[in-house]
């Protein structure tokens, strides 16, 4: 019986068994940023502990970080955040992208953009959305941050297996559906709390037709499925992604990339849960609730607790409804928004940009509507750029910021203010989750965003855009 | 250095409701501008807790002066969702939370609680429900968790099992719940595991 990427994986990073019974395992790669660190680089001190493997840690500031002046936070803890993770790095020796390094971002662009991120390792940060380097083949997962003292101190950690749940989605996206439309679909269909206990292996012909960043962009939200992480198996276009970035070894490249490649689960792997999906039944997903998983296609109506039995779920709905305030059983479409925004590690690469860029020349943000445009690192902001990008955004009536998590959590000034609703490609649609505790959150992909934002209202962007069905689909 | 075993917590408890209460939900971001967990007892559920209009004090259980000593958190599925911050459970127990019973946890809220001795274990809808009665009957009603014996029994008479992972059992009831010192101990296996692969 074959293996498969979690199992070859894990076996190749379990260091031994706990007294526990928990394995523990090697973290090859360590992700670090100025929210979570500070207090385990504290308890490293309090223990007399040092970094074990400095090497094999990497850190960038993005959670805090302004996206307009961004090196000079006004904010006193934020900028006493950002000394500390530049003296926390300095005194162990961690390579640090800084705000001067022209390398910076979100921490989830970053490590694949410099090669960091590599298949058929083990990627762990104390951030939720680490899942997102499992589109390399790499098992890659959020901890809590003394599981940071440990990986720090130790270079592992104690863990248990996950099961693995396959999902195969068949067949061939249509134009106007986007990858956040499938990880939102897919949410959807197995529940926010579907994925407890499971990695997702993501495989069938959409994913073998996905770019690298369309693959970051559904692996990114295997944990508001429940799942703490989510992979798809390396394949041509991971290895030619990585081919010559800043950390990929150039030496012998074709041995290293067969190695990778041997890490794709065998073709006679058993999985504990194989869930199929077709494509054809993915349209342009958006949230109507506070939960990812609160979701529908566009041309759908918003949910009404009358219409399920479980006494658990209609009090979810009504909570849901009354916090949007949304009315059961009307459309989502037309539905007023104050706010758009458009990056987070979700949705923040330069394909995100270039294919909303494609659409919105000869509209404008509609008046009264907010709109930021905030690229996920200082590289994806300097490539918009020479392309032209930042220019088409600034004429449709976009603000171009500087990179950094922006509006997807609110811990930089980027916030809703009093109940705006915004239209968003972040990833979290819980109560207050963009900075204002009555502040409403709408998910969608990045070109649906941009369709909010001209119309002023939540729009199926294949309408406004006019899109063929013939289109290719990016 | 040796930790506490942790075989058996009690006390009163109290029923925050809701499916899927997130760790913003539990500790909202802008509470985290900090490089320290002190303090953050007194921000847990806060958005919830205040209007964020007038700043008065909501209905939210939390603010029910009956349920002041409550040390034992009653909650549905999946709590703890969304974000790894540790800053969320380490806000329930220095708010004053010594346990967590729900039916069912989101995985990195779970080993966070289990790695600062705060059990997180599992009954069914029916066993919270009944417990949610009990405690809204009589608050000062005791509630305990035996890790030894793996129940759940309260004085208003239930008596429940309940689930945990054996391995976050075992490291509460022997005192191994931070699993530092032993992972410092293989450093020889550490770095033989370390050459094996290609890329460290």
């Amino acid at each position: 019986m074959g293996k498969s990427l979690y199992q070859k994986v894990w076996d190749a990073h379990a260091v031994g068994k706990l007294a526990d019974g928990r394995t523990q395992l090697f973290i090859g790669t360590h992700l670090i940023h100025e929210v979570t660190s500070p207090q385990a680089f504290g308890m490293l001190r309090d223990l007399g502990l040092t970094v074990k493997y400095p090497q094999r840690t990497f850190a960038t500031v993005d959670h805090i970080v302004p996206t307009e002046n961004q090196d000079q936070p006004v904010d006193p803890l934020a900028a006493e955040m950002m000394d500390a993770l530049r003296s926390n790095c300095d005194d162990f020796g961690v390579t640090y992208f800084d705000l001067k390094s022209g390398k910076q971002g979100i921490v989830h662009v970053v490590g694949p953009e410099q090669g960091i991120t590599q298949p058929g390792t083990t990627i762990a940060c104390g951030d939720s959305h680490t899942a997102t380097h499992g589109a390399f083949g790499a098992i890659a997962f959020g901890i809590g941050t003394t599981q940071v003292r440990d990986v720090l101190a130790t270079q592992t950690m104690a863990m248990e297996p996950l099961k693995v749940r396959r999902i195969e989605v068949t067949g061939k996206l249509r134009p106007g559906v986007y990858a956040k439309d499938v990880t939102l679909h897919i949410i959807r269909v197995l529940g926010a709390k579907g994925g407890i206990g499971y990695a997702y292996e993501y495989a069938g012909e959409v994913f073998d037709a996905m770019s690298m960043e369309e693959r970051m962009t559904v692996c990114n939200m295997a944990i508001e499925g429940g799942a703490r992480c989510g992979y798809v198996n390396p394949d041509a276009k991971t290895v030619a992604y990585l081919s010559g970035r800043p950390y990929v070894d150039m030496d012998d490249f074709s041995a290293t990339a067969s190695r990778w490649l041997s890490y794709a689960s065998d073709a006679d792997a058993e999985f504990d849960d194989i869930v199929t999906i077709a494509a054809e039944d993915i349209e342009p997903t958006v949230t109507w609730g506070i939960s990812p998983d609160q979701g529908i296609a566009i041309s759908e109506n918003i949910p009404s607790a009358a219409d399920v039995e479980d006494a658990v779920e209609k009090n979810s709905i009504n909570e849901a409804l009354a916090y949007m305030k949304l009315s059961a059983g009307t459309p989502i479409k037309g539905v007023k928004i104050n706010v758009a925004f458009i990056g987070s590690c979700t949705n923040g690469r330069l394909s995100d940009f270039r294919e909303v860029a494609k659409y919105i020349q000869g509209h404008h943000v509609a008046p009264g509507v907010t709109a930021l445009v905030v690229p996920g690192s200082q590289i994806v902001a300097h490539q918009c750029e020479q392309e032209g990008l930042d220019k088409i955004f600034i004429a449709a009536g976009f603000e171009w910021r500087a990179a950094g998590c922006s509006m997807c959590l609110a811990m930089n000034p980027d916030k809703l203010v009093g109940d705006q609703l915004c239209a968003s490609s972040s990833n979290r649609n819980f109560k207050g989750r963009q900075g204002s505790p009555t502040g409403r959150t709408v998910l969608m992909s990045p070109v649906m965003v941009a369709a909010a934002a001209i119309t002023g209202s939540i729009a199926d962007a294949r309408e406004l855009f006019e899109m063929k069905p013939q289109a290719a689909v990016a | 250095m040796a930790l506490a075993k942790i075989t058996s917590v009690s006390g009163p408890g109290v029923f925050i409701p809701g499916a899927d209460i997130d760790t913003d939900r539990i500790i909202p971001a802008r509470f985290m501008k900090c490089v320290t967990f002190d303090g953050l007892g007194e921000f847990a559920f806060y958005d919830v807790r205040f209007n964020p209009d007038t700043g008065e004090k909501t209905d939210h259980p939390l603010n029910d002066s009956r349920f002041d000593n409550a040390t034992i958190l009653l909650a549905g599925v999946n709590f703890g969702c969304g974000s790894s911050r540790e800053h969320a459970p380490q806000s329930l127990a220095k708010y004053g939370f010594k346990a967590v019973i729900a039916e069912s946890f989101a995985e990195i809220f779970f080993g966070n609680s289990t790695g600062l001795a705060m059990p997180c274990v599992c009954l069914t809808a029916g066993e919270i429900d009944q417990l949610r009665q009990a405690v809204e009957a009589d608050p000062a009603v005791e509630i305990t968790i035996d890790l030894e014996n793996k129940r759940v029994r309260s004085a208003a008479g239930h008596d429940f099992p309940l689930n945990i992972p054996e391995s976050a059992r075992d490291a509460l009831v022997a005192g191994r719940w931070d699993p530092i010192q032993e992972l410092l101990d293989s450093e020889p296996q550490i770095a033989a595991t370390a050459r094996a692969l290609n890329y460290v």
